[in-house]
């Protein structure tokens, strides 16, 4: 157990922005959706105009089908195999180039936090998509409020390592523990944000509960889950899936459909939930949010830094 | 009695015409699996996958027949026929169900997938490699070729199982163990075909 250190930070001052917010504040709520599921805790939050208007997965599509290695390599596994990680208590370290290092207690990274539902497609580096509804908060808010010191160039994150709960972690498949980074400009960005929820409910665990990444415009598995630790560092961090195969993952991992994995085309992708004869769409660039977050990129050569 | 001896006097006795027949519907019954939404909320993977594994499965089977009769004096080889025209049929379906389901004939993608991507290539190898095999399933055409020409077509086999299991290791992420457990079962059982005469029991 690491000594729980909360250094005197004063959450009070935090000054809540968001610009965006203001257009649309309504409360959702409970009222707004009605889904079916085991009874957990409704979430509050507002609704954001960065929510695409397409219709989102049914939420057994969302619950059912995940990548989380952690829980097994099957699809289905982790919808049966999470459920035994206990999220309560929850700590999360940040550390690094930051004013205010320590561990964090999730309600503290989550106090006076406002929570906004934002309905992002999701694309994985298998070739299939999905709409989830998210519940989150930017990554820019917590990282303002622990003080991003100006040496630091990256963030980097890791998941829990808990092979006792964690079946998959009793296997080398990978390099445990999960390892994800962002360049600093891409975590400040408004469309990247941590989440805690979906379908307007705390965040299932085969979903990445309590506290995950999710950054709209990369291939999945950069929305790191269950997260640990937060890091800012002047290095490109280490990260799994690029030490696992630095030729098929790159550091980036850009949605692009003229990128090819070398195994497999990106140009389109199978939507979940379109059935047995639902067939393919084509792939946008940066998964539809070119226009938000193509400036990033400015002057890279994205074949390269794939 | 030993249980070679019951093995072989039960063969005697059943045929392997009901081999075919629950062959056949197995795909019939994914198929309506994979509509009916019993597969999952990606049935299109999910009936991919399960035909490729069964198409596996039955090749791997089918290499089990030569050495069990040679170091085991079992003798299966009458229902060696079905389980390759089945595995055929099942690669074909897997591969119809890659050309029409998955990649809903864009055709484009389809070829450059087949020239670029080694695995599909691969898989391609051993799917086009099936073929003379099956045309040649038949009694006609071991007369027509000949016996010793109708054995050697046959090692064509070994070339359709390792392009599958090779297909099979090459498209997986991280290292499951389930194609290193295919692929190694393959290079065994071409292995012990290696081994000489000398060694086998007597027929
Ligand atoms: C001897 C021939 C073949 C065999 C034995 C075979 C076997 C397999 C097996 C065992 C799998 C993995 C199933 C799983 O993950 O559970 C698979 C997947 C697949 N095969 Fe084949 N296959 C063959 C030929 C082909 C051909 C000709 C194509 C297409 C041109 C093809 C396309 C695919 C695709 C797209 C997948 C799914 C890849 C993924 O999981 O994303 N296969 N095959």
């Amino acid at each position: 157990m690491p000594t729980k250190f909360i250094p005197d930070l004063n959450w009070s001052d935090v000054t809540p922005k968001a610009v965006f917010l203001n257009r649309r504040q309504l409360i959702a709520g409970a009222a707004a959706l009605s889904v079916a599921g085991p009874a957990v805790a409704k979430l509050d939050y507002v609704k954001s105009d960065y929510s695409t208007d397409e219709e989102p997965n049914d939420i057994s599509d969302i619950r059912g089908y995940n990548n989380f290695y952690e829980f097994g390599t099957g699809k289905e596994e982790p919808s049966v195999n999470a459920q035994k990680l206990t999220v309560d208590p929850w700590s999360v370290k940040i550390d690094g180039m930051v004013d205010k290092p320590g561990d964090y207690d999730l309600a503290d990274i989550l106090s006076g936090v406002t929570l906004e539902e934002r309905i992002y497609r999701l694309r994985c580096v298998e070739a299939w998509s999905m709409v989830v509804p998210w519940i989150g908060f930017p990554l820019a808010d917590l990282l303002n409020r622990i003080g991003v010191q100006p040496s630091a160039k990256f963030v980097a994150f890791e998941t829990l390592v808990r092979p006792e709960e964690m079946i998959g972690q009793r296997y080398p498949i990978l390099d445990w523990p999960y390892r994800e980074g962002l360049r600093l400009d891409e975590a400040m960005h408004p469309l990247t944000i941590l989440a805690t929820g979906l379908y307007g409910e705390e965040m299932p665990k085969q979903n990445g509960a309590p506290i995950r990444l999710v950054v709209p415009w990369k291939y999945g598995f950069k929305s790191i889950k269950s997260i640990v630790r937060i890091s800012l560092t002047d290095q490109m961090p280490e990260t799994t899936w690029n030490m696992q195969n630095p030729r098929e993952y790159g550091f980036y991992s850009n949605v692009n459909p003229t990128v090819d994995h070398p195994r497999w085309s990106q140009a389109s992708e199978r939507r979940i939930g379109g059935g047995l004869f639902g067939g393919r769409q084509d792939t946008l660039m940066f998964n539809g949010y070119e226009e938000h977050v193509a400036g990033l990129y400015a002057g890279q050569d994205l074949t390269k830094d794939y | 009695m030993t249980l070679t001896d019951r093995i072989n006097q039960a063969a005697r006795r059943l045929p392997a015409w009901p081999i075919y027949i629950v062959g056949v519907l197995l795909p019939v019954w994914l198929f309506w699996q994979a509509a009916s939404g019993a597969l999952g909320v990606d049935p299109i993977k999910a009936l991919e996958d399960r035909l490729g594994l069964w198409g596996l499965k039955l090749i791997v089977a089918g290499l089990c027949v030569t050495p069990l009769r040679r170091f085991a004096g079992v003798n299966l080889i009458k229902y060696r026929r079905s389980l390759g025209l089945l595995a055929f049929l099942y690669i074909v379906l897997h591969f119809l169900t890659w050309l029409l389901l998955d990649l809903g004939l864009r055709w484009e993608q389809a070829l450059g997938d087949i020239i670029k991507r080694p695995y599909i290539t691969v898989g391609m190898v051993g799917l086009l490699a099936m073929v003379p095999l099956a045309l040649t399933s038949n009694d006609r055409a071991v007369r027509w070729l000949g016996s010793a020409r109708w054995q050697k077509l046959q090692k064509l086999a070994y070339l359709v199982a390792l392009s599958g299991g090779v297909h099979f290791l090459w498209l997986v992420k991280a290292w499951p163990v389930e194609p290193f457990l295919y692929l190694g079962a393959i290079l065994g059982l071409l292995a012990v075909r290696m081994i000489p005469k000398r060694f086998r029991l007597a027929a």
